[in-house]
Formats: structure tokens, C-alpha cells, sequence
């Protein structure tokens, strides 16, 4: 009798867990691909019998007379594009070279910095929103994509830099003792030693900044007015003003959910080691 | 000749880590200072001021007084009540859901790759796209919830779920856990991974039933991993804005107004920024004690490696 209730338990379980963790997604897809007039009757029909693009189009295409602006929408993919593309770069660069000093060349405060690393991801935003505006403001940098670049590069870095300094601390030093015997300087190894063996901790933190960057969403709301705003903005935007035009707001959230679901599905290995490399050791 | 020299000196003393450290970590540390720390300093500096945008003739240096005052604000109160029940409530259902789920995850089952893996989704979701698509969910009129339980009889007419306090305070609750509790599977997930099974195996051999393994073995194993966890999430919790901006808007009645929403309103859009910094200083103590532990367990472990 056990033997037999366990498994199906067990089925039931995952069962639960897969829809409790699909369904809501799968719903927001479904609508995003469904005619409004489908989703409107009542009992609800959940699977529709005939789908459509035209709200994906409508995003991308003036139909004439269609509250979303197209050419907001195109803007602010753009803007989110190339304000986590750079971020990324940034702090690729900085943060590699950040934690290879801390994790290996010990100088002083270097354990000092790894503590604060981990403090100033704490820090709450809306604590430092309120003087950033101030700032920025006095900087000419508000509502520009330069802005939003360096204010999301520091917010990510102390990350990249925390997860970076575990990936180095745990490649063995002898290399590159072999290397320094050689007469390759500090930068030398890092560049010809070390890096090579980093790919995978590189990957980790390049999707990390990447996914951190593209869906932040309170300094972009606060920062940004029209031409720097980007998609997250832009979908908050929707779905407070435009009351009615849920199907559309679907479309851009399936859209926006694209490039960090795929990507962290894809590498999925890297982002759960990332995850646990904090508290699990 | 000599211009090799002072070349090659030049090159050791930028070799000597002490020096290279510095220098490799100074453009991070300086981004870091300028986006961080400045603004966290200039914040404090700001709460003890008043500086009303709309009236700048009264710009002065007050002390505390913005504090004394957010301790008689009725609507500051309610939005920090409204936000330790947010995150205390989110962190409960995050762990005992968490758990649950690892527990299952760890078990040998087909797909069981697969299953593991959709846990990322939640987590990598951009925190806006899930605000809006629960609020689609939870809509009055067409929303899939009310669909749902219609279909299941459980009610009979289709509600408003977000004008009733209890229940838009429930549901965004729900939305919350939805994305935050793979988090916690993954850690804990990791965490069961590290039990050797040996352990298991001896306590069948001594009659434990499976109820009482998990209570004696993996519980107090994955305890430490599970405090990380709820420390985080609870820190969280108190960061939570778009979700409730954009569900709730933090109504109905203030019920859901957590106090970044009151930060906002206040600083933004009544233009009071020296009391807007005040009430997120003043929230942020609360979050101290958490973080603190977190920080202290977080040192043990760098000091080890």
C-alpha cells in the first residue's frame, strides 16, 4: 500500500509545483496571444480556440489611433538594451578587476571591502533615490541613459564583485605562482592565467548584472521622464494609465520577461550557483 | 638606459599587490562611493533639514525633528505596520512553501531536471511584469482568479478582490511569494544536496519514520541556510515598490500602502524631501538588526575562506 501511495503522491506534488509555478506565466502568454473579444466571456475559456499577434504588432506598428505609442515603446526597448548592455560591460571590467585585488593581492582593507560588498547590497534604494535625484539633477543627469548606466553599474557591482571574488579564491594559486616565477607580473597572470580558467564565473556575473540592470525598475521610474525611460518604466506606465488595454500590456511583459528568462533558463547552472555561493557553503 | 630603469621600477612598484590592489579596486570603489555611499551620507544629512520644494523660504537645518514628527504621522505608522505584516507574512509563506517544495525537488523523480530548472522563472521575471500580470489576474471583471473560482464553485459572483483591505492585502501577499519563494527553494535546495545520505540511512535502521528524520536530520541542517533566507527576504520585503504601486497603488484605504509607497508620495509628489529621507532612515533601523546578523554570519564565513 505504501509502496504504491508514495510514488503518486510524490507525482502529485511535483504536479502542483509545476502548475503553481507555470500557470500564472503561461496565463499572461496565453492572454498576450489571445483576440480581447475571447477573453471577455463569462465562464472564461482557458484555452483559446484561435490566436493572434495583433497585440505584438500593435506595440511595433501604428495602427492609427492606438493609445500605446509605438514609437514609445520602440524607444524605451532601445533604451533598456543599451543601458544593460553597457552596465554589463562596466561592471564586467571593473568588477573583474575589483575582485582579483581583493581576492588575491590582500592589500589593506581588503577584507574590509569584502564586508562592505555584502553591506551595500542591503542598502534600501528608496533611502538613496531621494539625494541620487538631488545629484543628478545638479549634474544634468536625469532622464538620460548615462545616468541610469552609472547609476545601475554601482548598484550591481558590489554583486559582480562578491561573486567574482569567490569564483578567484577557489582557482588554485599554483598557476600562477608558476607564472609570477616566469616573470609575468600581478595584471600579466590575471590576464593570461587566471581569465582563461574564469569562463564560467564570467558567464555567472555577465547574466547577474544583465538581468539586474534590465529589470530595475524604481531609479528608472524615479530618473528617467521620456527620453531615457526605459521598458520597465514604460509597462508600469501601461498598466497604471491605460486601464483597459490589458492585452497589450501582456504582449510587452511577455516581452520584457523574455531576454532575463531565457537567459537564466539557459544558463540556469551558473545563476543557482551564483545564488548559493552567499549562504550555502 | 635610464629611462629603463625608472620604467622597470615604475612597472615593480605597480606589481607590489599593496599598490596594484588599490589601484584595480579604486574605479569600483569610487563608482561604489559615488552612487552609494555619498548619496547615503547626503541622505542623513538631508532628514535632519526641511527642505520643502514648493517652499524653499523655510529651507533650515531641524535636527530630529522630522523623526519626533514621523513618530506622531498617522499615515507613516500605517504604512510601516502595513509593511512588517507584508514582509513578515511574504517570509513565513516564502520558507514553509520553500521547504516544501525542496523537499519535493530532492526526491527522485522523472523530469525532476526539468522541474528544478522552472524555478528560475519566478526569480528571473523583471519585478514590474509580475506586478502587472497579477494585477490582470486579480481583475474584477475579466481576471483569471475570479474565472477560476467561479469554475470551481468556490464563489458564486465575481468579487473585487482589491477593494476589500483583507483580501488586495492577501493577494499581494501571493504575488510577492509567487516570485520570492524559488529563491528559497534554490538555497535550500543546495542545502539538502550537502546531506550525506548515510545519515538517512542510519536513522531507518533506528525506526525513525521519514516525519521524523526530516525533523531531527535535515531540519536542523539546513537551519543556517534557512535563517539566510529569511533575513533576505524580510530585508526585501521592507524594499518591495513596484508590486503594491502597481496592484494596489496602495489602497484600498492605505491598507497596502508599504511605507516606500509613503516615502514616494511624500518626496515626489508633495516635494517634502528632507521628511521623505526621515521616513526611509527612520524604516531602514528596523531592517538594521536583520541585516547586521546577516552581515555578521556573511564575515565568519569570508574570514574562513
Amino acid at each position: 500500500m505504501r509502496r504504491t501511495l508514495k510514488p503518486l503522491f510524490l507525482y502529485l506534488a511535483v504536479a502542483g509545483i509545476v502548475i503553481w509555478t507555470i500557470a500564472p506565466y503561461l496565463w499572461l502568454i496565453i492572454s498576450s496571444l489571445s483576440w480581447k473579444i475571447d477573453l471577455l466571456t463569462v465562464p472564461l475559456r482557458w484555452i483559446p480556440t484561435r490566436l493572434t499577434l495583433e497585440n505584438y504588432y500593435s506595440l511595433f506598428f501604428d495602427r492609427g489611433g492606438e493609445s500605446v505609442n509605438v514609437q514609445l515603446f520602440i524607444h524605451s526597448l532601445g533604451n533598456s538594451s543599451v543601458i544593460a548592455l553597457f552596465t554589463t560591460t562596466i561592471c564586467l571590467i571593473l568588477g573583474v578587476l575589483a575582485a582579483y585585488a581583493i581576492a588575491r593581492l590582500r592589500f589593506k582593507g581588503s577584507n574590509f571591502l569584502v564586508l562592505g560588498m555584502m553591506a551595500i547590497q542591503l542598502v534600501p534604494p528608496i533611502i538613496l533615490v531621494v539625494p541620487l535625484y538631488v545629484i543628478m539633477r545638479q549634474m544634468d543627469l536625469l532622464d538620460k541613459r548615462i545616468g541610469l548606466i552609472l547609476v545601475n553599474t554601482s548598484i550591481v557591482l558590489p554583486l559582480v564583485i562578491w561573486l567574482m571574488r569567490g569564483y578567484f579564491a577557489s582557482i588554485p594559486t599554483d598557476l600562477e605562482d608558476a607564472a609570477r616565477i616566469d616573470g609575468c607580473t600581478h595584471l600579466g597572470a590575471l590576464m593570461r592565467v587566471i581569465l582563461p580558467l574564469s569562463g564560467p564565473g564570467l558567464v555567472s556575473v555577465m547574466i547577474f548584472a544583465f538581468i539586474a540592470s534590465w529589470n530595475e525598475y524604481l531609479y528608472a521610474f524615479i530618473f528617467t521622464n521620456v527620453d531615457a525611460k526605459t521598458l520597465p518604466v514604460l509597462i508600469g506606465e501601461f498598466s497604471t494609465k491605460l486601464g483597459l488595454e490589458y492585452l497589450r500590456i501582456a504582449a510587452a511583459g511577455v516581452l520584457a520577461s523574455l531576454p532575463p528568462v531565457l537567459l537564466a533558463l539557459a544558463f540556469q547552472r551558473f545563476i543557482i550557483r551564483g545564488l548559493t555561493a552567499g549562504a550555502v557553503k | 638606459m635610464n629611462t629603463s630603469t625608472t620604467k622597470s621600477r615604475f612597472q615593480l612598484a605597480f606589481d607590489n599587490p599593496r599598490i596594484l590592489g588599490l589601484a584595480l579596486s579604486a574605479p569600483a570603489m569610487l563608482a561604489i562611493l559615488s552612487v552609494v555611499l555619498i548619496p547615503l551620507v547626503n541622505s542623513l544629512w538631508l532628514s535632519l533639514q526641511q527642505r520643502d520644494l514648493s517652499r524653499p523660504q523655510e529651507n533650515a537645518f531641524i535636527g530630529l525633528k522630522n523623526y519626533v514628527d514621523l513618530l506622531g504621522d498617522p499615515r507613516y505608522l500605517n504604512s510601516l505596520q502595513a509593511t512588517i505584516k507584508f514582509s513578515s507574512f511574504s517570509v513565513l509563506l516564502e520558507i514553509l512553501l520553500g521547504v516544501a517544495i525542496a523537499v519535493v525537488l530532492n526526491q527522485n523523480f522523472r523530469g525532476r531536471g526539468f522541474v528544478r530548472g522552472l524555478m528560475i522563472l519566478p526569480w528571473a521575471m523583471p519585478s514590474i511584469v509580475n506586478a502587472a500580470m497579477w494585477k490582470w489576474i486579480y481583475n474584477a471583471d475579466y481576471g483569471a482568479l475570479n474565472a477560476l473560482l467561479t469554475q470551481l464553485h468556490v464563489i458564486e459572483n465575481y468579487q473585487v478582490w482589491l477593494a476589500n483591505p483583507q483580501s488586495a492585502t492577501i493577494l499581494v501577499i501571493l504575488a510577492n511569494v509567487w516570485k520570492e519563494t524559488p529563491f528559497t527553494v534554490i538555497l535550500v535546495l543546495a542545502a539538502l544536496q550537502t546531506i550525506p545520505d548515510d545519515l538517512y540511512e542510519a536513522s531507518r535502521v533506528d525506526g525513525a519514520t521519514e516525519w521524523q528524520s526530516f525533523l531531527h536530520i535535515t531540519l536542523p541542517l539546513i537551519l543556517p541556510v534557512l535563517m539566510i533566507a529569511a533575513l533576505l527576504q524580510f530585508i526585501w520585503g521592507f524594499q518591495t515598490f513596484e508590486l503594491v504601486y502597481i496592484v494596489t497603488g496602495g489602497g484600498p484605504f492605505s491598507t497596502t500602502e508599504l511605507t516606500t509607497l509613503r516615502v514616494y508620495a511624500t518626496t515626489f509628489r508633495s516635494l517634502r524631501f528632507g521628511y521623505g529621507a526621515a521616513m526611509a532612515y527612520l524604516t531602514s533601523l528596523i531592517v538594521l538588526i536583520p541585516a547586521i546578523v546577516y552581515i555578521r554570519s556573511a564575515y565568519r564565513k569570508v574570514v574562513e575562506l
